[in-house]
């Protein structure tokens, strides 16, 4: 597990209206990796940069071992990569762009293929002109992953999709993983998704990365902590707490960095903690944009 | 062999606990018995299509609990802890009652009164099952 899929050192990109600076990210060789964060966060121009599509102005980038955008000819051959962009051509069917794929890549695998197809509920002799969003983005998935390749970058995709299609891709992602040598990095908005299957969680916002770690530490260290403020009590400002609202006497903070001691130093100046609530990635994600958003401007 | 495992989004806990407490019922009500292999982690993981992280996490607590033994390169079983599920069932009672006796102090009742609640529910049962 020590080898890296993908890595980036001090990354940066200028742009007229927006940049994306000091991106540092690390994919560990057998893991799936969610890049989640907010409209126009980078994290799509951070995809472009890894696989060789955007140039960098400054820093570094390796991805299964080559240099981008040096290399990435030698990189592409063991990389899958579906974007909301790629385009297939409207007038040829499904079954034609199986066989292109496969004349380029030896390592097709048209059984998979074809399990893919009707676990997918796709048929080969479709054109591309007439199928629904989520039957092409299923059919640009399919194509990427029958090559089996040794890493999958997907920009989201999931996006737009009905529930039963986008389990469905889940499914196969999670799937890949059964295989150790093979990693994904994926973004998403849809948080639910990146909770479910991510080893590691990399939050973007403007241009940086806010937080970029292994999915459990992460989601144990954010609490919601109910309060009891009697009358006289002024709650303390406690670190490792980024947020507290007050209505009357009851209150709730927030945590980033719980431990136990937190809830012992409020009782200690007179409050009452009521319970102790885990958040999930949804709750996290506004809370952490939100403070992220408020430091900046403070 | 993982095919009743059902992790939910909108269970407040996170997964991790729900896939530990999964486990735990599976000893406890006999499907799984002591000493007996249980999936690989990863195989797990792509069973429930969680992550591999939060498996391992629910491993490794299992494992710090002596509910179950991982060995390196040999997989994970469960513990040959005679009497495991009867523990496990004991631990859940004992759960239970803590949380009715929390409830019972916010409500003001006596110990005694908490008591006599509890026959009337074992009675209400009884009564069912004659039915």
């Amino acid at each position: 597990m020590t080898d890296v899929a993908i890595e980036l050192n001090g990354v940066g990109k200028m742009y007229p209206f927006f940049s994306l600076s000091n991106i540092d990210l690390q994919v560990p060789q057998g893991q799936i990796m969610g890049l989640i964060g907010p409209n126009g966060a980078g994290k799509s121009t951070t995809i472009r940069i890894l696989m060789g599509l955007v140039h960098q102005d400054c820093g570094d980038v390796q991805v299964l071992g080559h240099r981008m955008p040096a290399e990435q000819v030698a990189a592409k051959w063991d990389i899958g990569f579906v974007s909301e962009d790629m385009r297939l051509y409207d007038s040829m069917t499904l079954g034609w762009h199986m066989s292109f794929v496969q004349s380029i890549y030896v390592r097709w695998d048209a059984a998979y293929a074809q399990l893919l197809l009707r676990r997918f509920g796709l048929r080969a002799e479709q054109k591309i002109k007439g199928v629904s969003h989520g039957q092409r983005v299923k059919a640009t998935l399919l194509l990427a992953l029958a090559r089996k390749p040794k890493l999958l970058v997907l920009d989201e995709p999931t996006t737009g999709l009905d529930p039963v299609a986008r389990h469905e891709i889940l499914r196969e992602l999670t799937d890949v993983m059964a295989d150790e040598g093979r990693s994904v990095l994926f973004s998403s908005h849809n948080t639910q998704d990146v909770e479910q299957i991510s080893d590691t969680i990399t939050f973007i916002d403007r241009g940086r990365i806010i937080d970029s770690m292994d999915k459990e530490v992460y989601l144990d260290r954010w609490r919601r902590l109910r309060l009891e403020v009697p009358w006289g009590v002024t709650l303390p400002a406690l670190p490792g707490i980024i947020g507290v609202k007050q209505d009357g006497r009851l209150a709730v903070a927030t945590a980033n960095a719980f431990v136990p001691d937190l809830a012992n130093a409020y009782e200690s100046s007179g409050a009452r903690v009521h319970s102790i609530e885990n958040m999930t990635l949804e709750e996290i994600f506004v809370a952490n944009v939100e403070h992220s958003r408020e430091e900046v401007e403070a | 062999m993982s095919g009743a495992f059902a992790i939910s989004q909108s269970d407040k806990r996170p997964m991790y606990l729900q896939i530990m407490e999964q486990i735990k019922q599976r000893i406890s009500v006999g499907d799984w018995t002591e000493g007996q292999s249980i999936p690989s982690i990863r195989q797990l993981a792509v069973d429930l299509q969680v992550s591999v992280i939060t498996v391992k996490r629910a491993y490794l607590e299992l494992e710090r609990e002596g509910v179950i033994v991982t060995q390196q390169g040999k997989g994970s079983h469960v513990a040959s802890t005679p009497g495991l599920g009867a523990r496990l069932r004991e631990q859940e009672l004992k759960r239970h009652l803590e949380q009715a006796s929390r409830i019972a102090a916010l409500l003001g009742l006596r110990p005694t009164e908490l008591e006599e609640r509890l026959r009337e529910a074992g009675d209400r049962i009884s009564e069912k099952e004659t039915i």
